[in-house]
Order: structure tokens, then sequence, then C-alpha cells
């Protein structure tokens, strides 16, 4: 796609453009906004200004526009790619767009805002670096913008932009956008994800990819110029090492190596690794590519590795650094995001998928659900779509895996129903709890009330009340009960029976206050 | 692995050698012949393949040529369903396959931008846009039943810029079609109309010898050429720095109607 304007290159000049071209890293951003925020009309205008759109697309939508109620060129047409999304004027699925400038290439992940397909939302910002988020100037956060900036920040995304838009509509107004700024900001709280806002208007081009004579009170960058010097990819290079095998390539008995791609961390022949789960140790013997062998590999590269000693190793086996090794368990606790219209079962048998390696599995607990409106954690025997929870689940195969935070390719996985195959459910790691178990303590507060014992689990809403005699001279306290059988079975009974108190409940939960 | 011998399968072809070296490619490639390739296509196809030792397999719709399949008689929504996505679908149902890989990107149309990497088929073999697998990080959902199948394009995320730097940078074999060179063309409009294949011409018209190369490569009466001096790689990518029209621009049937793609596409087109 055009990339860069301008006169044709001379034989040298072709060289240093070449070489320009290969200089030129990648920043995958996700954008989400609500219906109307103008976010097709903001990508349409970063595509047309950076010339990632050709003329006869353009032509195409603006004969396509004459059928809707549009005057200029309706830039959301050029992103609307399915024709019932022309039709109703929303955008339906995620769609992939691509633009490059002259200091980078970019790949947005267009999804859509409209509430039920949130699971594309997720999608979206599963591979990207960045999201921006749009706010309408008129409308101020929505739940769904907090939904987005939750979203982004819930799936280890280190940029967030808040772009507020149509400040055309709000004569560019700058104590609108402060004070959109500020909710955000007291919404985000001390979540890691780095922010920054811009007040654009796409529809007239105000500081979208040139800055706006009309906000002179602002003199930040612009979007585009946010978007070409926002630092990308270095963190997947420092992480531990970490190789899942994806094929086991055995071409004749001379050679067995494992083919796969580093998903963090670096690698050299002679490098001591343990392959998991078995917890084999050998030495990395040659690093092979079709290009010939390689002294050095990184992340994201492509390779096959072959190992000093016979090992047993199949697809789905993990090639580890010796040190900062990977979890490995049967027993997970994870964050779970719902895409499927069937809610989620307890109970339930799926198919597991966490990088190469797919297991099944069974969802034996829901921990909490997330609110994602209040963040508050709520108690939820099943869940459905779009909803985000914690929970526990148990692998008949043992996997080996990171804390999502800390390594997004050995810390995700899917879920599949067996019966339909449908991808029912994504999957952020968070610790094995069964390792977690040992070293925790259950956190109560109790508290006598005339006459009654009031015992709940700290921050959450459960708890119970029984009948105790007034003796005590204290009424009020917290306890820690240590014996973590003792606890966990008390912490289960109170979830299992749903007993909230009254009193704690905040908000919509009356369906298990006994 | 389904092959169409242009550019954009010679790309999948190297990433395949890559993927499995120092082993052989292990799946054979499947070429859905309409019987409207250009003769250059067919040779190239033939001769690089034996080069890399690939087993390929040629699936032709031949009962529809026998009833006189052709763009002009049938037009080319319908000829496009028989000698494409009927003659696919067929290939694939012969081969008893549950997967293809295919070079298609999802820059290169609008209803392509909404594909998934690995793309769930129905037992019809049809694509239903609005029910999708969702598809996370780079965790890839390959469960499918019986008669279902899966469409897989690893160059979802290439641009049109990235393919031909890569066929540079990997001195990639590529059809001799796509370097300029004069070539007779019947020249009507702003369109240059290929002579491969015999096609209505305009009264008084004749072919003319032009300078010009193909962009995109499909069947000879559907596909135009465009004016061009462009005979190197270099050239050719210079020629697209400052190019300003699509490459599908020359394929007449991504414009028979609105969305056209995408209905191809759902009935099961690659």
């Amino acid at each position: 796609m055009a990339s860069t304007t301008g006169t044709l290159p001379e034989t040298d000049l072709f060289e240093s453009f070449l070489e320009a071209e290969k200089a030129k890293d990648l920043l995958r951003l996700s954008t989400a906004g609500s219906v109307d925020d103008g976010k097709s009309t903001l990508i349409g205008r970063l595509l047309y200004d950076s010339r990632g759109i050709y003329e006869d697309q353009l032509e195409a939508v603006t004969k396509a526009s004459v059928g809707r109620n549009v005057g200029a060129i309706d830039f959301s047409l050029l992103t609307d790619g399915l024709r019932a999304e022309r039709e109703q004027g929303i955008t339906i699925d995620v769609a992939y767009r691509y633009f490059a400038t002259p200091k980078r290439k970019f790949i947005i992940a267009d999804t859509p805002g409209h509430e039920q397909y949130t699971r594309n939302m997720v999608t979206g910002a599963s591979t990207a670096e960045l999201a921006i988020v749009l706010v309408d100037a008129r409308k101020g956060m929505l739940p769904q913008s907090r939904r987005h900036a939750y979203i982004s920040s819930l799936l280890g995304l280190p940029h967030l932009v808040v772009a507020v838009n149509k400040m055309d509509l709000v004569d560019y107004d700058q104590s609108v956008f402060e004070t959109i700024v500020q909710d955000f900001r007291q919404f985000l709280g001390d979540a890691k994800i780095q922010s920054y806002f811009v007040p654009i208007s796409a529809l007239v081009g105000d500081n979208v990819v040139t800055p706006s004579s009309n906000m002179p009170w602002f003199d930040g960058p612009n979007l585009l110029e946010y978007l070409e010097s926002v630092p990308v990819g270095s963190r997947t290079r420092r992480a531990p090492f970490r190789f899942p095998v994806q094929r086991v390539v055995r071409p004749d008995q001379h050679f067995r190596g494992y083919a796969g791609t580093v998903a963090s961390g670096e690698i050299q022949p002679g490098d001591p690794v343990i392959v998991l789960p078995s917890g084999r140790r050998t030495t990395v013997q040659a690093i092979t590519t079709f290009d010939g062998d390689l002294s050095r590999a990184e992340a994201s590269e492509a390779v096959t590795l072959s190992l000093a000693d016979e090992i047993d190793i199949i697809r789905g086996d993990v090639i580890v650094g010796v040190d900062e090794p990977p979890q490995q368990s049967h027993a997970i606790e994870a964050t779970l995001v719902w895409l499927n219209a069937s809610p989620a079962q307890l109970g339930a048998r799926y198919r597991i998928k966490s990088a190469t390696r797919q297991s099944t599995c069974t969802l034996n607990h829901i921990e909490y659900r997330i609110n994602i409106n209040t963040l508050a954690h709520e108690s939820a025997r099943s869940l459905e779509m779009n909803e985000i929870a914690v929970v526990h689940v148990d692998s008949a195969r043992p996997l080996v895996f990171d804390p999502y935070e800390s390594n997004r390719t050995t810390g995700s996985f899917i879920l599949i129903d067996p019966a339909t195959n449908a991808t029912v459910a994504a999957g952020l790691m968070r610790r094995s709890y069964d390792e977690g178990r040992s070293g925790r303590t259950a956190q109560f507060e109790w508290q006598l009330n005339n006459g009654a014992l009031v015992l709940s689990l700290r921050n959450s809403n459960f708890g119970f009340t029984a009948t105790t005699d007034e003796e005590s001279s204290a009424n009020s306290g917290p306890v820690a009960i240590e014996d973590i059988e003792a606890a966990d079975a008390l912490e289960h009974l109170l979830r299992r029976l749903r007993i909230s108190l009254p009193n704690r409940s905040e908000s919509e939960e009356g369906d298990y206050t006994i | 692995m389904l092959y169409s011998i242009g550019k954009d399968s010679s790309v999948l072809l190297r990433l395949a050698q890559k993927a499995f070296y120092p082993g052989p490619i292990p799946f054979p490639l499947l070429h859905i012949d309409t019987g409207y390739k250009f003769s250059e296509m067919i040779e190239f196809r033939d001769r690089y393949t034996a080069e890399l030792g690939v087993k390929l397999i040629v699936h032709k719709n031949q009962a529809a040529l026998d009833e006189g399949a052709n763009p002009f008689a049938w037009g080319t929504q319908r000829c496009c369903g028989a000698l494409k996505t009927t003659s696919l679908l067929d290939g694939l149902r012969a081969g008893g396959f549950d997967a293809a890989i295919g070079g298609a990107r999802r820059d290169e149309e609008r209803s392509r931008a909404k594909e998934r990497v690995f793309s769930f088929r129905d037992k019809r073999g049809q694509w239903d846009p609005r029910n999708q697998r969702p598809e996370l990080w780079n965790v890839f959902n390959t469960q499918v039943h019986q008669g279902e199948s899966l469409r897989i394009f690893p160059l979802s995320n290439w641009t049109e810029m990235d393919v031909w730097q890569y066929i540079h940078a990997e001195n990639i074999p590529i059809v001799p079609l796509y370097f300029a060179k004069p070539r007779p063309m019947l020249v009507r409009g702003e369109s240059l109309l290929p002579i491969e294949q015999p096609i209505p011409r305009l009264p008084g018209e004749e072919p003319k010898l032009v300078m010009c190369r193909m962009r995109s490569l499909g069947c000879s009466p559907c596909t135009g050429a465009i004016y061009s001096e462009a005979d190197t790689l270099p050239k050719i990518i210079e020629e697209l720095v400052g190019m300003r029209r699509s490459e599908r621009q020359n394929r007449v049937i991504d414009h028979d109607q609105d969305g056209s793609m995408e209905i191809k596409k759902q009935e099961g087109y690659f």
C-alpha cells in the first residue's frame, strides 16, 4: 500500500528506500467507541490522510454514499466491509486495516462499540499494543468508554489513547475536554496502562494528522504523531526464554529438531534449557532455519531448535531457560472473558488451548464476577456472554504457563466447546491455585450486633449471621484463619450457600440473598 | 495448500518451505484451473512445482467447460460460480481435505478485512461472516467436525507492499506476466484487455502492442493489464509507491455488484 509519497527513487535511492522500509517497526492498535462516536470516520481519516486509501476504493464509497443521508465522503463506508453494516450504518465485526507512514507501519483492529459485540473488542485488543478509545465530547465518559478502557488494561496493553472526538460540536471548549480527562483519570486509578488524551474532530480533521488551529490551548502531539512515537515490542525480548514446541521436525534419522516461534526472550547454541512438563535438562545444539543456522534467535522469530540430548518431546511442550521457570499445574486460576451466547456452566468440560498445547479441562469454580462498570467483585453461578470473571479450571494435562501480565503468549488460552467447536472463552492465566493455597490465609471480619455474630469474608459480600451471647468484651474486628483447609471450607460454604449480608450488598445482587 | 500461481501463492510456498525445513512440505498443492488462465501461468506452475518437488493436484470443472462456461456467455457471476467456487469445493471434497491454506490478504478487499486467519466453513463450504469464531492472540481454534473445514490465511496481515518487498528480499520466482513488456492488448477506454483468449471485439477494434504488465493474476478474459514500464522488481516497487489505484481494481469480478466479494466468499469462493 502507498507508504511514502514523492518522486520515483533512482537505483541507489531504491536501496536506501528499502533500508528505510526495513527499519520501520509495526504498531498494532485497536479502536473502540460507542455507536456514533465517529470511530469509522476517524479510521477513514487516518487512512485517507496517510494515503492508505486508493482512488478506486474512494470512488466506490462515493458511489455508495448516494444511497445514504450523508453529504461529503462517508469514511465509514470504507471500513464497514459487510453489506449489512453499510445498510444499517453500524460496525458488526472486527475489521483489520493497514496503513503506513514514513516512520512506522500500522495495523488497526477496528472493533464495534455495540454492547452485544464486546467480545470483538477483546479480540481486537488481544493482539494490540495500543488502544484508542473514542469519546463523544458532547456525551462524555459513557459506560462503554469505561468498559473499553478496562478491557484494554485487562488485556495488558501498554498504551491507551483517549481521543475526545467531535470537539467542533462543543465549540472547541477546553473545559469540556478537561472534564473528560479528569473523569478518565479517576476511573483508571492506578492501572498500569499509560494513557494519553487528545481533543480531535475526525470529521474536520483537527489534531488527527495535522495540528488544529481551532484549539490553540492544546499543545500536545496530534494523534498520528503520538501513534508514531510510542515505543513498541521491547517487553517480550527482555522476558525469560519461552519456546512452545509447534512441531517435531524429523525428515530422516540424522536430524531431529523442534519447530516453533520464540515467544519471549532469546537463545543461543550452548544455552542450557529445561523441557517442560518433563523437567528434563539439556542444552541447545543448533538453531536451524531455511536460510542457514543462526548464532542467536529472539522473540517472534520462527526457528527449529535441536538439542544435545535425545529427549521425548511432543507438540505442546515448552522449552524454557533455566532462570525464572514458568509455572506448571493442572489447577489454574484465571480471568475468563465469556464469548459465547450460551452461558458458562460450572462443572462443564471444555477443550483448553494455550500456546501450542491442547487439553481438556473442567470449569469448576467461579471465584467472582467483575462488574465491568463499577469493577466490583460479585458472586456468580454462571457466566453470560461478555461477562468477565476470575475462575478455577482443572486441566487433564498439566499446563506450562506464566501469568498473563508477564507473558501474553504463555499466559493466554482459549476454551472450546467440544460439542459445537465454538471458541467460547478467552482466558488470562493468573496463577496455579494449588500453589497459591499453601501460602494463603483467609481474611474474615466479625462483628457482634445485638446478640448476633456477623461473620463475613473480607472484600466480599459473603457472610452469615448467628446468635451468640453478649458477654464478649470486644464487639468487632478482623480474624485470619490460618488453617487453610478450615478457611477454604468456610469460604467455600459461604459462597456455596450464597449467603449475602443485606447491609453490605451494594448492587443488584438480590438473586442470592437469603 | 491452495496454489493460484500468483505472487501471493509464490510467497506462501516460500513460507511453507521455511516452516518445514529441513523437512519437505508435507501437503500437496491444489490448483483450481478454470481453463482461462494465461499459458505463461500454467508453464510457470508446472516448472516451478517440479523444481521444488512438491505434489501438485490440478482440479478443473470440466463439465461446466463442456457446457460452454465463459464470462461472456454466462456472465462473470455464473462463470466464477461454476469454474472457481464449485470447482474449489469439489476439488477439496475429492481430496478429502478438511483444511486449505490460501494466500488471501485482508488489505485486498473490504469483506476480506473481516476474515479470520483460521476461517471456518460449514458442511457446504460456506462462510458466515456474521457468526465467525472469535480469534484471540495467536491461539487458533482448529477444531472441525466431519465434513466441515477450515480455510487458513497466513498472509492475512501482509500488505501488497509487504509481498513485493519480500519477493525482492527473498528473490522468489514469479510469473513473467508481472513484469512489463510490449504485449498485444485491446485498448478499450482506460482498460487493457489481453487477447490470450478470444474475447468479443467492438467493431473495428484491433489489438495494439502496449508496454504493460499484470498487477494481479486471474483469468485472462477478466484480468486487465496496467500501463507500466516496470520490468524489474525495484521498478515494480517504485511504481507501487506512487500507485493510486488498488491492486484488485483490474478485477472485473470484484465490481459486478455491491458487496460482490462478500457474496462470492459466503458461497465458498476463495
